[in-house]
């Protein structure tokens, strides 16, 4: 991968709309390799669908350049690149049967009619729509829209596919389904896939690296699982999965150790160093499911399950004031004895685990020195 | 199952059940259908003159279709309502995707300017309409159909506004996603117009032909000011019969042309209800 060039270069874009406060891309670069499976992910309004539509043409940057394939695509018109684009909308043609939408594309192409009637079939067994060939949009369901649109863009064979929140509107299992449909086809096919969601999960799941998109910005560019396991800042840790950040103080700092005074938290030890800290201010991410829950005569297990910090325990005492039941897991909301909430997640191991804490109930917790994240920002 | 059965409340414009009401609609139907049942009760009527009712004949339609110059007048009336029709579908058309599609100096002057003949009273544009053919000056004494060409420049006037407006309410229902998904699969501008755009504003276009195909048709006071003796329209030829007497002969001729009009009417009603339908289907 480190020799191949990029599919798609995005230098340093920005994006300012006519009367706008701020951009809605602001100043971004990306690389985008050959056969990547790339997620763009954010908030609504966070400009990941500008991105997108500056990529296929119908946007153009304020300032900076988009290179296709090594390709300047500056005075490029979107019926040139090679990118197809399935949009937020779907934009199916209403006038046009199924199979006129899916083969329009290679009808203007002006390829012969029966090879368009064959890669159609093709397209809409791939997106399991066979039967559905002579049906009006209208008559669609809204999933069966969407499928319709992602066939009529895989069907032109394009060297990158742009898919605006392209599972969006089906059911849970459906979009699973898609999700390792779309990882297939792109195996076989071997397209570079561009996707915007804002649903973490199928980011998390479907991703082979991910740009966390905030206000324009590029927050972190990394891959699903070091976007979960190490956030850069507290905008990533909070949009990606559930966390607990304190405020705190870096009262340590050595290669090999460190430590944060947290009013809200306590004190937290680390196995290793922090890098790149330049204040004192800095910020404690614990995710729910790395915090371990005991009931207080468990004092000293507590107190020896947490001693893998070289300076101190990693603990801290709270009442349970919220619980929720979730099937494979329960969620607790525990008020600390600062009175700071902390969230704890908890498996339900064996089938009466649920009923171990409960309102009220005083609780310990410990967490082990590698799972705190410290953020700078 | 009377214990279950609840009055429901009326809604405030309930007409079917408040007796005001029920009074006022009958009252509105009565004055609005009574005159033009009676005219078209009376041209089958046997009789020379319009009182009585002596018998059903259909004789004053054999009359007036045998009545040469009325017929002239019709025919003249269906010339200019067709190329009326088509001209103002094309300029009706384009202005409005003009000021749907595009941003330029002075469109809100332009939006204005377009539906002044729809708003300025129709006496005026007569007026004005002959006041400025007479500046013009166009030789009066062409062949037909060219000598309808004043008239048809006038209800173009008229029409073609009406077109935009129509046009225009369809154009806003359209996703301008879709105009790029043609584009974004290799249509160009104009293969994205004709394949997306045109078919969208196809039901606006027809409607829009329609209406003006009956504005043009039926429209009395403009073209009064803007006929020359040899170019007579069948309303201004029906207002000068009238002018002698009306006769069963005048009621047949109008009856034939209230058919016409009621079934392009309705024609354009129900495109317009299918347009509605469409719209909300995506
Ligand atoms: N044509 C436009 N003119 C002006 N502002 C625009 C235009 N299109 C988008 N914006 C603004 O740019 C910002 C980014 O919009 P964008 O559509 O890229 O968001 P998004 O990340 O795709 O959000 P969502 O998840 O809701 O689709 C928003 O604040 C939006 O209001
Ligand atoms: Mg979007």
């Amino acid at each position: 991968m480190s020799d191949a060039s990029p599919i798609i270069s995005i230098r340093n874009v920005t994006k300012r709309f006519k009367g706008a406060p701020s951009p809605a891309v602001d100043d971004v670069s990306l690389d985008i390799m050959p056969g990547e499976f790339f997620v763009l992910l954010g908030p609504s309004g966070c400009g990941k669908t500008t991105l997108l539509r500056m990529i296929a043409g119908f946007e153009i940057p304020t300032e900076g350049q988009i290179l296709i394939d090594g390709q300047d695509m500056a005075l490029v018109p979107p019926n040139k690149r090679p990118v197809n684009m399935v949009f937020q909308s779907y934009a199916v043609f209403p006038h046009m049967t199924v199979a006129q939408n899916v083969g329009y594309g290679l009808k203007i192409a002006r390829m012969p009619s029966d090879e368009i009637d064959t890669r159609v079939r093709e397209a809409l067994e791939l997106v399991k729509l066979d039967g559905l060939a002579g049906r009006r949009p209208d008559q669609l369901s809204g999933g069966q829209r969407q499928r319709v649109a992602l066939a009529r863009s895989l069907i032109m064979r394009p060297k990158v596919l742009l898919l605006d929140e392209p599972l969006s509107a089906l059911d849970a299992k459906l979009r699973a389904q898609m999700q390792f449909e779309l990882a297939d086809l792109q195996d076989e096919v071997g397209i570079t896939f561009i996707t915007v969601t804002h649903d973490q999960d199928e980011a998390l799941s479907m991703a082979g690296r991910i740009a966390v998109m905030n206000k324009g910005d590029i927050a972190q560019l990394a891959t699903p699982s070091d976007l979960y396991e190490f956030p850069a800042n507290r905008f990533v840790a909070d949009f990606v999965g559930s966390v607990n950040i304190f405020e705190g103080t870096l009262t340590l700092d050595e290669p090999d150790r460190a430590a944060v005074d947290c009013p809200g938290l306590g004190k937290v030890y680390l196995n290793h160093g922090v890098t790149g800290a330049h204040g004192s201010q800095v910020w404690i991410a614990l995710r729910p499911e790395k915090l371990y829950l005991h009931v207080p005569g468990e004092g000293k297990a507590v107190r020896e399950a947490a001693r893998d910090a070289p300076e101190g325990h990693n603990f801290a005492r709270g009442t349970i004031k919220g619980m929720s039941y979730l099937g494979d897991i329960t969620l607790y909301e525990i008020r600390l004895e600062s009175g700071a909430m902390i969230r704890v997640s908890r498996p339900n191991l064996s089938r009466r685990d649920q009923e171990d804490f409960t309102w009220d109930d005083r609780v310990s917790m410990h967490w082990r020195a590698d799972s705190p994240v410290v953020l700078l920002s | 199952m009377n214990l279950f059965r609840r009055k429901i409340p009326l809604a405030p414009l309930e007409y079917t059940r408040r007796t005001s009401m029920r009074i006022w609609v009958g009252l509105v139907l009565f004055f609005l259908y009574a005159p033009l049942v009676t005219l078209v009760a009376f041209s089958f009527n046997d009789s020379r003159r319009n009182i009585v009712w002596r018998g059903f004949t259909t004789k004053y339609y054999e009359k007036a279709l045998n009545n040469e110059s009325l017929m002239t007048a019709l025919g003249n009336s269906i010339t200019i309502a067709a190329i009326a029709t088509v001209v103002s579908v094309v300029l009706g058309a384009l202005a409005a995707v003009m000021l749907w599609r595009f941003r330029f100096p002075f469109k809100a002057a332009w939006e204005g300017a377009l539906a002044l003949p729809i708003v300025v009273p129709e006496i005026c544009m007569g007026v004005a309409m002959l006041a400025f053919f007479a500046k013009l000056d166009l030789p009066q004494d062409l062949a037909w159909p060219l000598n309808l060409g004043q008239i048809t420049i006038a209800h173009i006037t008229f029409c073609f506004p009406f077109v935009t407006m129509v046009v225009r309410s369809r154009l806003s229902s359209f996703n301008r996603e879709e105009e790029e998904a043609a584009k974004d699969l290799g249509a160009t501008e104009w293969q994205a117009l004709r394949d997306v755009l045109l078919p969208h504003m196809k039901p606006g276009l027809i409607a829009g032909a329609l209406l003006a195909f009956t504005l043009s048709l039926d429209d009395f006071v403009i073209t009064f000011f803007t006929s020359g003796p040899n170019t007579i329209t069948f309303p201004v030829k029906v207002y000068s019969m009238v002018r002698f007497s009306v006769t069963p002969e005048v009621n047949a001729a109008s009856a034939m042309v209230i058919a016409l009009t009621v079934i392009l009417t309705s024609l354009a009603l129900k495109l317009q209800s299918r347009m509605g339908a469409l719209a909300q289907g995506h």
